[in-house]
């Protein structure tokens, strides 16, 4: 699975470390969706450094869609909502 | 859903719609690559905005800091000329320098980790715009429009994420420099008029004015006191002399004349 984070590039990761991902994923959703700044800082957190260090950075030269994109880890909650209303993103 | 699939979907869908849009999906190779350029070109004006932003900072953080130093300075200053109000107001001034000078540090370090950010961001779209230039070629060499419809998808949602990505990074680093600047551009005024000095503290003036008047006064002081040790030297050897009444008096003031210094330091 490739995971992009936001800023930083993209990464493979296996199933098992996908695996490990999910949990963190739904706690970043809840956390959204209460607009609960500091469970969503604690599951990026983690989110992030998961993915940075199990998975493998994908060679930059590689031209493909990530399966899961997740916020940088500066985001807030309101700039991870403005993501997923479609405000802000502009492709070219 | 989640959020981080969320998030991919929104992105795929942007370049979806943007393929959607190209009659022959040829057209989007060669449209998308003038783009991606574009965006390089865009990314690099960036991190230089951003080098810019940050070298300006620190010379306005040498120039706070010098101005710190010379507070402290005139506190010690006054300190040893008794004067702790006057040390005192000078301080103050330094404690708000230094609340300034402290900003100014957070500002470097952010405009430090963006700057690494955009470089490593566009050398990763360098080599993700390399690859699609080559991808592009082949596949308008190799295929009819429509076998290239699936290859031309993959190759253009890689390279559309990667510049979603980066518009969102580069906007923010736009928006951050234009920040700055416009910070910047506010203390470099008050720093050339001098009316930081005013600003922070409204006394530095008077604090400099005023050791310069104990210092002024001092040497005066002093000055006078080494005219009153000659006077008072010369006065008893001239009714020596006059009593003496005879040669060998020039000798006795010349060796009074060598001590006189020494007499007016003492007072």
């Amino acid at each position: 699975m490739i995971v992009r984070i936001l800023g930083e590039g993209q990464y493979q990761l296996d199933e098992v470390e996908a695996a490990q991902l999910a949990p963190l994923d739904l706690e970043l959703d809840s956390a959204v969706d209460r607009g609960d700044e500091a469970a969503f800082r604690t599951a990026l957190d983690s989110a992030v450094r998961l993915v940075r260090s199990a998975g493998t950075p994908l060679p930059p030269d590689e031209l493909a869609a990530s399966d899961l994109i997740l916020p940088s880890l500066d985001a807030s909650v309101d700039d991870v909502r403005k993501l997923i209303a479609d405000d802000g993103i502009h492709l070219g | 859903m989640s959020v981080m699939k969320r998030v991919s979907l929104i992105f795929r869908a942007k370049a979806n719609k943007a393929l959607d849009r190209m009659e022959d999906p040829r057209e989007t190779l060669d449209y998308s690559y003038q783009q991606q350029v574009e965006m390089l070109t865009r990314v690099r004006r960036g991190v230089a905005d951003v080098a810019t932003s940050r070298k300006r900072v620190e010379l306005q953080m040498n120039s706070l800091q010098k101005e710190v130093t010379r507070r402290e300075n005139q506190a010690r200053d006054a300190l040893g000329k008794g004067r702790e109000d006057l040390a005192r107001a000078a301080l103050q001034n330094k404690a708000s320098l230094q609340g300034q000078l402290n900003d100014l540090q957070g500002q470097y370090a952010t405009l430090q980790e963006q700057e690494e950010k955009l470089t490593l961001a566009s050398q990763r779209l360098q080599a993700k715009v390399d690859a699609f230039r080559t991808k592009k070629e082949t596949i308008k060499a190799t295929y009819t429009a429509a076998e290239a419809q699936t290859r031309i998808n993959e190759a253009f949602s890689g390279i559309s994420e990667e510049m979603g990505d980066i518009g969102l990074a580069i906007q923010r680093a736009e928006d951050k420099t234009a920040q700055m600047q416009a910070r910047a551009g506010a203390i470099d005024e008050l720093l050339a008029s001098g009316a930081l000095e005013d600003h922070v503290g409204g006394q530095q003036d008077q604090i400099q004015l005023e050791l310069d008047r104990i210092g002024a006064g001092s040497d005066i002081d002093a000055e006078l006191a080494q005219m009153k040790g000659e006077l008072s030297a010369n006065a008893p050897r001239q009714i020596e002399a006059s009593a003496n009444g005879g040669p060998g008096t020039a000798e006795g003031t010349e060796a009074q004349a060598a001590e006189q210094p020494q007499a007016g330091d003492g007072s």
